[in-house]
């Protein structure tokens, strides 16, 4: 198949549901990173100011708690369509092990191809159900420090109040290394911009 | 759990300097410092559209913070419990936290403190320290969670809100239940967290009467809620439908702010 004709843009759902969690998620990143200032439970590491949202605490926490329902609703957004339009098995399946060692050893070889930016190879589809499910440990660990008395399962899950909040500190990390590998991949695979824009691809 | 070392700048909280910011400044510049609560500092994303209409922005998320109270309200079960722990586990010592330094903590004397009554109450007879230690009592070991994210496991006894409110007569259908403080601190709670079993007008900490860093004679503990939503100092308790606001609450912080 050659390379032009098979660029097309994702569903717009998908396009909805990423956009808006990628506003969410910049949000609840800078607005978290300084609530988390307020009390570093790392003596070894707080957030330079210069790149937290809010201005004090109050504003942090307004914008926190505003941009949660926005990433909740896109989440439900991307979940429920990708499992009701049956995706989630054309993307993601098959998964194994063979195709990632293969898709391994491509990359080290320098020979990972993008031919078809509307399937994903093994490191793609584990790279974004792993984004995924750090989006749902954050969500859930983020419930248990917004109102460790509402869920007491999740809160024993977590490990009590303080153990939330460190599980939340962790999933905000591995967001934070999936957003950097995402961007440069990005940068270097620059049409894979347009199957999420709908921009210069065939209609 | 220890309290962790907070961000200090030349040797002041983030917190610390809020409340300096807040108590210094007259009310014309605070409104410019909640400005900055819209600047974006270093991510890039939409900062001119963001920083051109500060006072839009804040007025939506103050909208939506009020919004998140309503959703809270609904959320919350006035049957669920918070986690009581052995005494062994409690913080000690206890973090001392409030709008001012430990330095400031006001004296108040036990024996010409009474405790008024105002609102919808029928009984507003006020309520002197020995009558208050009368009452049948209860004691807690739970944990106090902060707004800036740390907590801390302590004891607490005295005598449920919900018996108190029923023995002076307060309209429980009311919305609102608000507290006055020596120390000019004020806040407010909704009914159905006022009335949920563990929240107590709390006389003693560790089996002591309140020392005058815990709030003596007399604070709300109520485990259901953040810290800030714990007045220390009570000098009034009142029941209204008005929304009443508080110290913090006013500021920015979230009203409802359950746990």
């Amino acid at each position: 198949m050659a390379r032009r004709e098979i660029l097309r843009a994702h569903p717009w759902p998908v396009r909805l549901a990423h956009w808006a969690t990628v506003l969410a998620v910049g949000i609840m990143l800078a607005s978290g990173w300084r609530i988390y200032d307020a009390a570093p439970f790392y003596a070894w590491w707080h957030f330079p100011p210069q790149f937290t949202l809010g201005g004090w605490l109050a504003g942090a926490l307004m914008w926190h708690f505003a941009a949660m329902w926005l990433l909740v609703g896109s989440g439900l957004v991307y979940v429920g369509y990708n499992i009701l339009s049956g995706r989630f098995v054309r993307q993601f399946w098959p998964l194994s092990v063979g195709g990632l060692l293969r898709d391994v050893g491509d990359v080290l070889r320098l020979r990972l191809g993008h031919a078809d930016l509307n399937r994903y190879n093994t490191i793609q589809k584990l790279m974004y159900l792993g984004v995924v499910a750090a989006l749902v440990v954050i969500v859930a660990s983020g419930l248990v420090v917004w109102k460790p008395v509402q869920f007491p399962f999740l809160r024993m899950v977590m490990g009590d109040y303080g153990g939330a909040r460190q599980v939340h500190f962790w999933a905000m990390a591995a967001i934070v290394a999936f957003v950097l590998v995402h961007v440069v991949m990005v940068v270097l695979v620059p049409n894979s911009l347009r199957t999420m824009t709908n921009v210069g691809v065939k209609k | 759990m220890k309290k962790p070392p907070p961000l200090k700048i030349d040797g002041a909280s983030e917190r610390e300097i809020a409340r300096e910011v807040v108590t210094v400044l007259p009310e014309l510049t605070r409104r410019d410092f909640l400005k900055g609560l819209v600047t974006l500092g270093g991510l890039s994303l939409a900062t001119g559209v963001v920083l051109s209409n500060g006072a839009a922005v804040e007025k939506m998320l103050r909208a939506i913070s009020r919004w998140n109270d309503g959703a809270q309200g609904a959320l919350f079960d006035p049957k669920k419990l918070a986690q009581t722990y052995p005494e062994s586990m409690m913080t000690r010592p206890f973090p001392f936290n409030a709008f001012y330094g430990i330095e400031d903590v006001p004296v108040v004397d036990g024996k010409d403190w009474k405790l008024e009554l105002g609102g919808l109450v029928k009984d507003r007879k006020a309520w002197d320290l020995p009558s208050l230690r009368a009452l049948p009592q209860e004691e807690q070991v739970t944990r106090l969670v902060c707004v800036e994210g740390w907590s801390a496991i302590g004891k607490w006894g005295g005598i449920p809100l919900g018996d108190f409110l029923r023995r002076i007569g307060a309209d429980t259908t009311a919305k609102y239940v608000g507290f006055g403080c020596f120390d000019g601190y004020r806040s407010s709670i909704d009914m159905a967290s006022a009335l949920h079993p563990q929240t107590i007008l709390a006389l003693t900490y560790d089996g002591k009467p309140l020392p005058p860093r815990e709030g003596f004679p007399l604070r709300l503990r109520i485990p259901t809620k953040l810290g800030f939503k714990n007045p220390k100092h009570i000098a009034s308790l009142y029941v209204t439908n008005s929304y009443p606001g508080g110290y913090w609450e006013d500021q920015g912080y979230n009203w409802f702010s359950g746990l």
